[in-house]
């Protein structure tokens, strides 16, 4: 109890100490340069977006960046090469030449310049004028780090898989905790939603989605890793897999709970279906928003405490901020787990009611 | 705003991925675990359900034994309290046949001491009576003599009896 109270009192002493310290005089040198104004919203987006190649630290030609393949779908097929041949240029500089085709990366999206054209120019709006966006297939640092989570869960899963062939008896380490997993998302997700008659259906589906979101959650938290889950075009998709569930095994009932409200006089029935109606699409909409907006947030909420240093040119900001990031960061361990079980939960809590057998009322 | 329009490629990598995933781990993975899982949580209520009927037969086998012996007790008792009635009554039997023995022994014995004396009486009454004959036909014979040799052969006759 009293070390913990000296440690907390000696950190709260250092970040008074260190902000007395200016930040510029600890960097007087490079001032004499043409100073860059530190802008945290690129920072924060540069971090949270996505990018086709995956950048780790440096910058410019100094930079570590894992470069990754730009697949383009243009009116003439398919064109292919390394996200390294831009050389991180992403103000759309570089122009890239393939198949008589000229690319350039402005702000992560791939121009295809129109022909003829050198050099990318700007109309009025701030939107390139000379060229167009071919359909974009790159594997994106997002999709590579889907490739990371995808890894991992079949390592993982294959494992458990292999005890379980062997033999019938509970597994040890890992093993045994990632069964213990699927037991929860099994005995606390699907069966109270769905019920025990038709639950087994629809466990690969939220099994793979709890593992997915939960795992690349996780991996998103370290540093350096892509905002995968955080990421509307990823929460999108998973959202859209579980409206064609619904659509799909959604029973006689289920429509007529939508379409004709069974039990209520008919001007209400006539009043209740276009709520219902849109209600149907609410759900899993909510669903993408949620997962998207939470992991976004947490992302959002640790870079600008941490830009926050930047912002005040101080040292001693750290002191506070970097404790504060610290104990959002432990938060969003948490998120990642909740964001993955709402998710779950929700998603068979609504194929739960699409599937439900109704006692005629 | 960059952040939230959904990017085509990257949805159409999500949706692909996510296919293959479901697939690969459907045939590969879950199946195998769940099915594995359902097998063992079987066999555990089985063994439970076996372990309570080994319990109940267990108690039944253990009330059994104890009704065994309480009635091999019971046996026991009614036996002891046989043995201990058959010897009293042996033991009252051979006493009061030994008393009734003591005691015809007792009466014959003085039935034989009666007899004994009766026959003593008896021989001394006929021995008195010799005697008196006797005495009484000395005397027949010394009365001719005279009176008082008569009178002195009494005497000594008398004497001679209590001698006998």
């Amino acid at each position: 109890m009293m070390t913990t109270f000296k440690s907390f009192k000696f950190l709260i002493a250092l970040a008074i100490t260190l902000t007395a310290i200016p930040f510029n005089s600890l960097a007087k040198e490079s001032n004499s340069e043409a100073e860059e104004q530190f802008n945290p919203t690129d920072m924060i987006m540069h971090h949270i977006g996505d990018a086709h190649g995956w950048h780790f630290l440096g910058s410019g030609d100094n930079s570590y960046t894992l470069p990754l393949p730009v697949i383009l779908y243009t009116e003439d097929g398919v064109v292919s090469f390394m996200s390294s041949e831009f050389h991180h240029d992403i103000e759309g500089e570089v122009v890239v030449e393939k198949d008589g085709k000229r690319f350039v990366n402005y702000h992560e999206t791939i121009y295809q310049l129109n022909a003829s054209e050198e050099k990318l120019s700007f109309g009025e709006d701030h939107y390139p004028n000379n060229a167009t966006a071919p359909t974009d297939l790159s594997v994106t640092k997002n999709v590579a780090a889907m490739f990371l989570t995808v890894i991992v869960m079949l390592i993982f899963f294959f494992s458990l898989a292999r005890h379980h062939k062997k033999s019938d008896k509970a597994p040890k380490g890992l093993n045994n905790a990632l069964e213990a997993l699927v037991l929860f998302v099994r005995d606390d997700i699907a069966i109270p939603n769905i019920g025990k008659k038709k639950y087994m259906k629809f466990m690969p589906f939220l099994l793979t989605v709890f593992f997915f979101i939960w795992i690349t959650n996780l991996l998103g938290l370290l540093p350096g890793a892509a905002n995968v889950t955080g990421n509307i075009s990823v929460t999108v998709a998973l959202g859209l897999f579980t409206l064609i569930l619904i659509l799909i095994n959604g029973n006689k009932d289920y429509w007529a709970h939508i379409f004709w409200m069974p039990g209520v006089p008919v001007p209400v029935k006539i009043l209740l279906a276009p709520i219902e109606l849109i209600g149907l699409f609410i759900k899993p909409i909510a669903l993408m928003i949620r997962l998207f907006a939470n992991i976004t947030a947490g992302h959002i909420i640790i870079l600008s405490l941490l830009g926050l240093i930047f912002i005040l040119e101080n040292v001693g900001v750290a002191g506070i901020s970097v404790p504060f990031a610290l104990f959002i960061m432990v938060l969003e361990l948490l998120v990642a787990f909740l964001q993955a079980f709402i998710f779950t939960m929700l998603s068979a809590l609504f194929i739960g009611v699409a599937v439900e057998e109704h006692e005629h009322h | 705003m960059d952040l939230i329009k959904p990017d085509f490629g990257l949805f159409v990598w999500q949706t692909v991925v996510t296919l293959i995933l479901i697939f690969l781990l459907a045939k590969f993975a879950w199946r195998p675990i769940l099915d594995s899982i359902k097998k063992r949580e079987d066999s555990i209520n089985d063994a439970l359900d076996a372990a309570e009927k080994a319990r109940l037969e267990m108690q039944n086998l253990k009330a059994n034994n104890e009704k065994l012996l309480k009635e091999a007790r019971e046996e026991r008792d009614k036996m002891l309290k046989e043995a201990r009635a058959i010897k009293e009554r042996m033991i009252n039997e051979a006493s009061t046949e030994a008393e009734l023995k003591a005691s015809k022994m007792i009466s014959a014995a003085q039935e034989a001491i009666a007899q004994e004396k009766q026959a003593a009486l008896n021989e001394i009454k006929q021995q008195v009576a010799e005697l008196s004959i006797e005495i009484a036909e000395k005397v027949v014979k010394k009365e001719l003599n005279s009176q008082e040799n008569h009178m002195q052969l009494v005497d000594n006759m008398l004497a001679d009896v209590k001698l006998n």
